[in-house]
């Protein structure tokens, strides 16, 4: 019934106001090997416990944000913009 | 010989005296009464038939868990079936109806079902009524279901508003009992944020009920005194008649706040209940304990009480539960309840203790019977007598009220609804709130702690630290002092009483009794989930507040084990039944949902347009004018009137995104299917929008407006998605892509302007030149009108297939430029025109919508192979397009049906089955995607996606629709009905 998400840019706010779209994957590269494109188009991990998630706060301030979310608890460990990758992703 | 009410004492208002109704009698109570109290002091013990055996029924309990004093308030859309009289605060003109009783509550035909109870125990419908299994639906549920049952809700439409709000705290405090009360003071004195919740009416909880005295002032004039204090703080919030029914992620609260539901005559400008969604940093659970029934033969029978219940009723109502009472009881609270009936000079004939010694000094007028027990009751719709066994022998003492204690069950339930599994505690005797809570605590009774000057000390230390720990320093606590509290020896649970003899009850809104629990650990549905479904204990309206410790006491004895091994069935909210009321709070009616109007609602509406409701928005379907009859007849002429001179329709609510920036052209070209990169500036292409999976997900137009700028339109379904999948693009796949976006869909009135006579119409309000040679088809540009005096957006784009324009100007003056463009036009016989129209013109053309575009169809699928374009790098769904599943050569593809007999007709959803083939599944070639009936071939035509259709233009086919028995001869063809070489849109 009732549940907040933490947005980096808009603080603690009702879960009313967002939209999940699922797991955070990295898109592949246009040239990636079918399997590669099955996988992240069709295969979802169904962990139990932390999970990386897109989220969009479509009624704030429309960004997008990927959650890390214990799918057991609801607890939130992190949160960011969608836009700032992780270290590891970063463009050199 | 039943109960009264008491000369002198309580807290009611003597002076404000209440007049109501039960089952139409009128009675008197005061102010301060529930109508549970007020019926006790009529002398009105039956109050209830049982769900089941239709057992007279009294008033059990004084609060929340009252599982039999259930009754229908309320008239007309105000009625509220299986209101708990317990809880119910009283109001003049109160009318109160008993349920579950036929004729009348004294005499009810049901209660033969007791005669039929051999038949009815545990699982019976899934026994007894198993054969003739038609005879189930036709005869046994409807039966069972008159037979059975709680009160009958109202169709009348409910006249009562309803609210919701957020509310935040540093501490919640639940409960203002004496535990919540010293928790809230103390963290109220340091500075803290504090929100103390109760269900009561009054401060004070069970301090209402006590005749001890704090600080040598009576317990409930400490709890006025308090609370006064605490409503005195700016940073405390006192909230009564609040009940706190759910824990959720995030420390959130929910509570619902009955603002209203103890007046007759709510005041119209306030809603009658209010839910609240509570953020708290930390909260502490002051709910308090439950006491637990006793499981003795005739436990049920009117008269018989919790002992608590009893004392509320005393002190605090100031009502004596009969002439000559028993208190069966097996800890020492049955003490305190015998010297508070003594004290107020009504009779106590014996206290009956289980347990060999106690740990208070009776010296009171009552036949004390120590290692005893009542093992049945006596009377009909009132107890009589009981029979009474001490050491194998049985003695029968008469009386007219009888208490039980059965020991205490603290309230852990918020504790537990957020996944926690309680733990049994073998010293407490008790099922404790499960271990590791965050932001959460609990004290006094909930947490087993009785006494109440250490429920006081206890609530002001766990305050303290929670408090301190955020940084406040608190001031010392001076604790008050408590006399006149009597021992608190634990109670030695007696799950089940030997000797016990008739129907001894567990559950008694489910009418669940001792043998039912027996029953299912025989059969082997002795799991506690499992016990909990076979025998139905702890459902219903009252979830098994006072049943469920003792069912699982009862299954650990059966199965020699203890309690801690069976465990709690799963506690969920909602703690008490929250009305559907308060849950859709003002989002009803007009409020379910937003209503969105374009720009020119007040010009289609002046035009007499009809409209429909298309997600939120409402559409203009069609214009009817003078003699027309029915809607076909307004549509076709529409339809022929843009054939032949011009219309105007309302686009207003396809969706439109200006996109910008510098990367906004490479942005396009990753998001369609088709190139977009050397789109030229003033032009506009048609987009075809892939997912990931390579299906279409919607289509549109978008225009170059300026190197950099871009101007979208998707369809009026999509745009909301389109917009949130664009963001995902541009945040999270390209966030390198220097990419702006922004929804301009209100921003805009966008008309189309259709028919051979449009240019005409147009330029007379446009200044620029938009002859065929300057303005060419797809041309799109910003253009003045009216002499400069306003400025819009132009394109050259067609949905009809006739010479057409869509002009979009700011959204204020939409309905002045149509009303220009009307009387612009008005010699060459404009008309406007609706989405029925338009879609009849575009099935005309085969232009395909979301009918077609399914999310099983990819570009190949409706003709548009040749769009997608094959020399770019990325664009999204372009690895998943070259599954060659996906151009399989069998796969349902577009094409145009019409009906061999012109005079015949199907309808969209109807499927397409080869000439002389059955219809069944493996015969199924595809369905018709859209029909309509088109005046220019002059018969219905359809869109189909049918298997190779493609390649059997020609080929007969009859389109079956099963549903409503309808098989029509047909043709497969062309899907384009309708100027294939698309001359008119060059004109």
């Amino acid at each position: 019934m009732a549940s907040l998400v933490p947005c980096p840019h808009c603080g603690q706010r009702p879960k009313e106001e967002f939209t999940i779209k699922g797991a955070a994957l990295t898109r592949p590269a246009a040239g990636a090997d079918a399997s590669d494109w099955f996988d992240y188009v069709y295969l979802r991990d169904n962990p139990r416990g932390a999970y990386e998630e897109y989220w969009h706060h479509t009624s704030g301030c429309r960004r997008w944000i990927v959650l890390t979310r214990d799918t057991v608890t609801h607890e939130v460990a992190a949160s960011r913009d969608a836009a700032d990758r992780p270290r590891s992703e970063a463009r050199t | 010989m039943s109960s009264y009410r008491l000369p002198k004492g309580g807290l009611v208002d003597r002076k404000a005296p209440l007049s109501f109704t039960f089952d139409g009698r009128p009675l008197q109570g005061f102010a301060g009464d529930t109508l549970a109290s007020a019926l006790l002091a009529n002398g009105q013990m039956l109050v209830g038939r049982s769900f089941k055996y239709h057992r007279p029924r009294g008033i059990l309990t004084s609060g929340a868990a009252e599982p039999n004093a259930l009754v229908t308030i309320g008239r007309g859309g105000r009625t509220e079936p299986n209101t708990r009289a317990t809880v119910q605060e009283l109001y003049e003109g109160l009318a109160a109806q008993s349920q579950n009783r036929w004729p009348s509550l004294d005499f009810d035909i049901g209660a033969l079902n007791g005669l039929l109870s051999p038949f009815l125990g545990a699982g019976f419908y899934y026994k007894t009524f198993m054969w003739p299994a038609p005879l189930w639906e036709k005869f046994y549920e409807p039966f069972i279901r008159k037979a059975a049952g709680l009160g009958k809700a109202s169709y009348d439409p409910d006249p009562d508003s309803y609210e919701k709000s957020w509310a935040h705290c540093d501490l919640l405090v639940i409960g203002a009992g004496p535990t919540g009360l010293a928790a809230a003071l103390t963290a109220g004195r340091a500075g803290a944020r504090v929100l103390i919740v109760d269900e009561g009416s009054l401060p004070g909880g069970s301090l209402l009920s006590d005749s001890a005295t704090i600080d040598g002032k009576p317990a409930a004039d400490f709890a006025r005194d308090t609370s006064a204090e605490l409503q005195s703080m700016p940073n405390v919030r006192v909230m009564m008649r609040t009940t706190a029914f759910g824990w959720y992620d995030g420390n959130v609260f929910g509570a619902v706040e009955r603002v209203q539901k103890h007046v007759r005559d709510p005041a119209r400008h306030l809603p009658v209940e209010r839910l609240w969604r509570i953020v708290a940093r930390h909260a502490l659970l002051a709910t308090g304990a439950e006491e637990r029934p006793l499981i003795f033969g005739g436990n049920d029978r009117p008269g018989v009480m919790m002992a608590s219940a009893m004392r509320t009723y005393l002190n605090r109502y100031a009502v004596a539960p009969g002439q000559a009472t028993a208190i069966f009881t097996t800890d020492d609270s049955g003490y305190a309840l015998a010297r508070d009936l003594e004290a107020a000079r009504v009779d106590v004939v014996a206290i009956i203790d289980s347990r060999p010694s106690a740990g208070v000094d009776y010296r009171g007028k009552a036949r004390l019977i120590r290692e005893a027990v009542v093992c049945r009751t006596k009377g009909r719709k009132a107890i009589s007598a009981i029979e009474v066994h001490r050491g194998g022998r049985a003695e029968t003492i008469a009386i007219d009220a009888l208490a039980m204690a059965g020991g205490f069950s603290p309230i852990i339930h918020l504790a537990c609804h957020r996944g926690g599994k309680p733990t049994w505690s073998a010293e407490k005797v008790a099922f404790l709130a499960p271990s590791g809570l965050k932001d959460l605590d609990l004290a006094g009774a909930a947490a087993a702690t009785t006494d109440l000057a250490a429920c006081l000390a206890e609530g002001a230390a766990q305050a303290k630290a929670i408090v301190e720990e955020f940084g406040w320093s608190c001031p010392p606590i001076v604790l008050p002092k408590v006399e006149g509290t009597e021992g608190t020896h634990a109670s030695k649970p007696l799950w089940s009483i030997p000797g016990v003899k008739g129907k001894a009850f567990v559950d008694f809104q489910n009418d669940v009794h001792l043998k039912d629990i027996g029953l299912a650990v025989r059969e082997g549905y002795s799991h506690v989930e499992l016990a909990k479904r076979y025998t139905t204990n702890g459902m219903a309206t009252d979830q098994g507040k006072l049943s469920n410790v003792n069912a699982i006491g009862l299954i650990a004895k059966a199965r020699g084990v203890s309690p801690a091994e069976v465990g709690t069935t799963t506690f969920r909210p909602f703690y008490t039944p929250v009305s559907f009321g308060a849950l859709t709070g003002p989002h009803h009616g007009h409020q379910f949902q937003p209503v969105r109007k374009s720009p020119l609602h007040d010009w289609a509406k002046k035009h007499g347009a009809v409209f429909v409701e298309t997600g939120l928005w409402y559409r203009s379907s069609w214009f009817p004018r003078n003699g027309e009859r029915s809607w076909r007849e307004s549509v076709d002429r529409e339809v022929v009137n843009v054939r032949q001179n011009a219309g105007l329709c309302d686009v207003s609510m396809l969706g439109k995104i200006e996109i910008s920036g510098s990367d906004a052209a490479e942005f396009l070209n990753r998001v369609y299917c088709n190139a977009f990169l050397k789109l030229p500036v003033g032009k506009a292409r048609y987009g075809l929008m892939l997912r990931e999976d390579g299906m279409i997900y919607d289509d549109g137009t978008t225009s170059r407006l300026e190197e950099n700028r871009f101007f979208m339109t998707t369809t009026t379904a999509y745009a909301a998605g389109v917009m949130n999948h664009l963001e995902f693009c541009a945040q999270a796949l390209w966030p390198e892509l220097n990419v702006r976006l922004a929804s301009s869909t209100d921003q805009w009135a966008q008309m189309a302007i259709a028919g051979p006579k449009a240019r005409a119409i147009l330029q007379k309000i446009v200044d620029e030149d938009i002859s065929d040679a300057a303005f060419p088809f797809l041309a799109a540009k910003e253009v003045a009108l009216f002499g400069g005096t306003l400025h819009g957006c132009l394109f050259r784009i067609s949905f009809s297939g006739e010479l057409a324009y869509e002009l979009a100007v700011p959204a204020g003056y939409g309905e002045s430029v149509a009303d220009a463009l009307m009387e612009a036009g008005k010699d060459h016989g404009i008309m406007p025109y609706g989405v029925e129209a338009l879609s009849v013109l575009r099935i005309e053309k085969g232009h395909v919508t979301h009918n077609e575009i399914n999310g099983t169809v990819v570009p190949a699928d409706l003709g548009f192979g040749k769009m997608v374009s094959g020399t770019k790098p990325d664009f999204i769904g372009k690895a998943m397009l070259q599954r060659e599943g996906l151009a399989a050569p069998d796969r349902a593809q577009l094409v145009g049906v019409v009906p061999l007999d012109p005079k015949q007709s199907f309808r969209s959803g109807s499927h397409i089955l080869a000439k002389g083939a059955a219809a069944a599944l493996e015969n199924d070639e595809g369905y018709v995607t859209s029909s309509a009936y088109s005046p220019h071939v002059g018969s219905t035509i359809g869109l189909a996606l049918v298997k190779r259709g493609p390649s059997r233009h020609g080929e007969e086919v009859v389109v079956w629709n099963g549903l409503h028995g309808e098989s029509t001869p047909a043709r497969l063809c062309n899907p384009v009905f309708l100027d294939p070489q698309n001359e008119r849109l060059h004109v």
